[in-house]
């Protein structure tokens, strides 16, 4: 049996106090588009670094195809390219000379470099600015020449730290289509991402939240874990939001599905929703400022396993906001 | 197009992140200037100042001194770089790839090595108007010494900038360390007129040697107790002892100034 592309068993890490990723375990089959998704500092970074091998655990191990970094260091490197969130090309070179770097750097041959500087050049459409210096590209350019760099030696093993950094929607669909072909081509794709419609794109998600992974599944499952749909109702004004939410709950009882409040918002997750969005209005009339009903989304997965909005999760420190 | 045989070969790490560095420099013109004309102006200034105050001619006395002076600013200059590498992100790329920590050092010394030889050596060439005579041997040695040299003081300047995070530190390091050493090398006073204590100071500074060599190598007067092969076999040390530091520091602190920092602020937190 072949062992799974990147193997993450029980990763922890802290600094100083603060405990930035959390016995984490997971596993990245071939082929596969896997992606980790999180407010900012929910543990994604740290994560990455450490897969990248340039961040040790404090415990917990990982292998990438069954090999062990700490026992296997190089031939793990040879395995993974790495898409870190900023820039890491030489801007005084030009794009063919930091390709020519990325391939001397990894050991190709002269002729197997020439080769795939070509293929690469032509895959993410630059063949016209191979000898621009990177310094005169734009972002989305930049980012290109990035992930056609990480490429260069043929990884089986794709790492990317929010790749679509600076990408225009439309560049956006091209690296995810770019993504999708690479994995049917066997590659296995791990990427981190704070945008839900880059994650939807993916095989399987981690939801990463304060280091810890709080749910792994592929999009339609973690979306189906919730109870069919979710109306979401506006409060006239902050303040009312909790009064309003023990109201809908005495009047409607266990009737009422899941309810939870997230800031202005109770959110009720239920089945056939829409028989009971007409009632909900009767019962209280004027009481809202908005109802919306819709099919769960990712972020509603968010908010029903950390009672948070994504948003309202994004903390520098990582720190809890429970409301 | 090659051959299959060329096509065969690679470049190795060391030689592609070295020519990196000189590709680069010439795509910097202020570089060039910034390292070779300070030490000249300052030369030609304390030359004709200290002319006619001194035993000796002064411009011939201050000359081996200020190759080295340039040899040494190039190395600065060269190794600086790695903290601008670490800051732009190019060296996070590296440090993931599967180069050897010795490869990475010895590519960005080698690199600045030969800028600073690319500096230093054409210097050699105003020996005719300094006083000094020197035959083609002594030109050879001078040639070899300021490889040395190069080699040594890049890989000092190197294992001095891996840890630090901001080009400022570089400079207060460069001020404090790097040119009170060039100052007590017998660069810029001879050794034997000197204060005991500083004598002492100037006898333990490696660069003392390396400075009292390439000036012997020149036709000038070296301190009467040391030895040619024990300033030559001092400055080698001095080249080994450095790029063993430059090194270790990556092996030891891949992540430079991070690892310092990481307790104190997550890479999250950015």
């Amino acid at each position: 049996m072949t062992p799974p592309a990147v193997e993450a068993r029980s990763l922890s890490r802290a600094f100083g106090a603060r405990a930035a990723l959390t016995d984490v375990t997971f596993s990245v089959a071939r082929g596969e588009i896997f992606a980790l998704l999180g407010p900012n500092g929910g543990g994604k970074t740290t994560l990455f670094r450490i897969l990248a091998t340039l961040l040790p655990p404090d415990a917990g191990s990982f292998s990438i195809d069954g090999l062990d970094p700490m026992v296997a260091g190089r031939p793990v490197r040879r395995r993974l390219g790495v898409v870190f969130q900023s820039a890491s090309l030489d801007k005084k070179l030009t794009v063919g000379e930091n390709l020519a770097l990325q391939g001397d750097l990894y050991g190709l041959p002269s002729g197997t470099r020439a080769a795939r500087i070509r293929e690469l050049l032509e895959m993410f459409r630059l063949e016209d600015r191979a000898s621009d210096l990177v310094e005169t590209l734009s972002g989305g350019l930049a980012r290109r020449v990035e992930i056609a760099k990480a490429l260069l030696h043929a990884p089986p093993v794709l790492l990317l730290d929010e790749p679509s950094t600076g990408l225009d929607p439309g560049a956006r669909r091209d690296l995810i289509d770019a993504l999708a072909s690479l994995a049917r081509a066997g590659t296995a794709i791990l990427l981190t991402t704070h945008l839900f419609e880059e994650a939807e794109a993916a095989h399987r998600i981690g939801l990463l939240d304060q280091g810890r992974l709080i749910a792994l599944d592929t999009p339609g499952a973690l979306k189906a874990t919730l109870g069919g749909d979710v109306v979401t109702v506006e409060a006239k004004d902050d303040a009312g939001a909790p009064a309003l939410a023990a109201r809908i709950e005495s009047r409607f009882g266990a009737e009422a599905g899941r309810i939870t409040v997230v800031g202005p918002t109770v959110r009720v997750e239920r089945e056939a929703a829409h028989t009971f969005v007409p009632r909900l209005v009767e019962a209280f009339p004027g009481a809202f400022k908005s109802v919306t009903l819709g099919a769960p989304s990712l972020e509603d997965v968010f908010i029903a396993k950390t009672g948070r909005r994504f948003r309202e999760a994004d903390a520098p420190d990582g720190g809890s906001h429970a409301e | 197009m090659a051959g299959a045989t060329r096509n065969e070969r690679h470049v190795s790490p060391p030689l592609a992140l070295a020519r990196r560095e000189i590709v680069r420099f010439f795509r910097q013109k202020s570089r060039i200037v910034g390292a070779v004309a300070p030490p000249l102006v300052m030369w030609i200034l304390v030359g004709s100042g200290f002319h006619g105050s001194f035993r000796e001619d002064s411009f011939g006395y201050f000359f081996p001194g200020t190759v080295v002076l340039v040899v040494l600013f190039a190395a600065i200059f060269a190794t600086i770089s790695v903290i601008e590498d670490r800051r732009e992100g190019f060296l996070q790329g590296v440090l993931v790839s599967p180069v050897a920590p010795a490869s990475i050092a010895l590519g960005k010394v080698l690199g600045g090595a030969v800028l600073g030889l690319m500096q230093g050596l054409p210097l050699l060439l105003l020996v005719p108007l300094t006083g000094l005579r020197v035959d083609a041997a002594g030109l050879l040695s001078a040639a070899a010494l300021l490889a040395l040299l190069a080699f040594a003081l890049t890989s000092l300047g190197f294992a001095i900038a891996w840890s630090l995070e901001s080009t400022q530190g570089f400079h207060a390091i460069m001020n404090l360390f790097l040119i009170p050493m060039w100052l007590l090398s017998g660069a810029f006073f001879p050794v034997d007129g000197a204060p005991s204590w500083l004598r002492a100071a100037m006898a333990v500074n490696p660069l003392t040697y390396g400075v009292a060599a390439l000036r012997r190598a020149l036709g000038g007067a070296a301190p009467a107790w040391m030895s040619p092969s024990l300033s030559w076999t001092v400055t080698a040390a001095f080249a080994a002892l450095m790029f063993a530091a430059a090194v270790a520091v990556v092996a030891r602190f891949p992540a430079g100034p991070a690892a310092r920092l990481a307790a104190a602020r997550p890479p999250e937190a950015r």
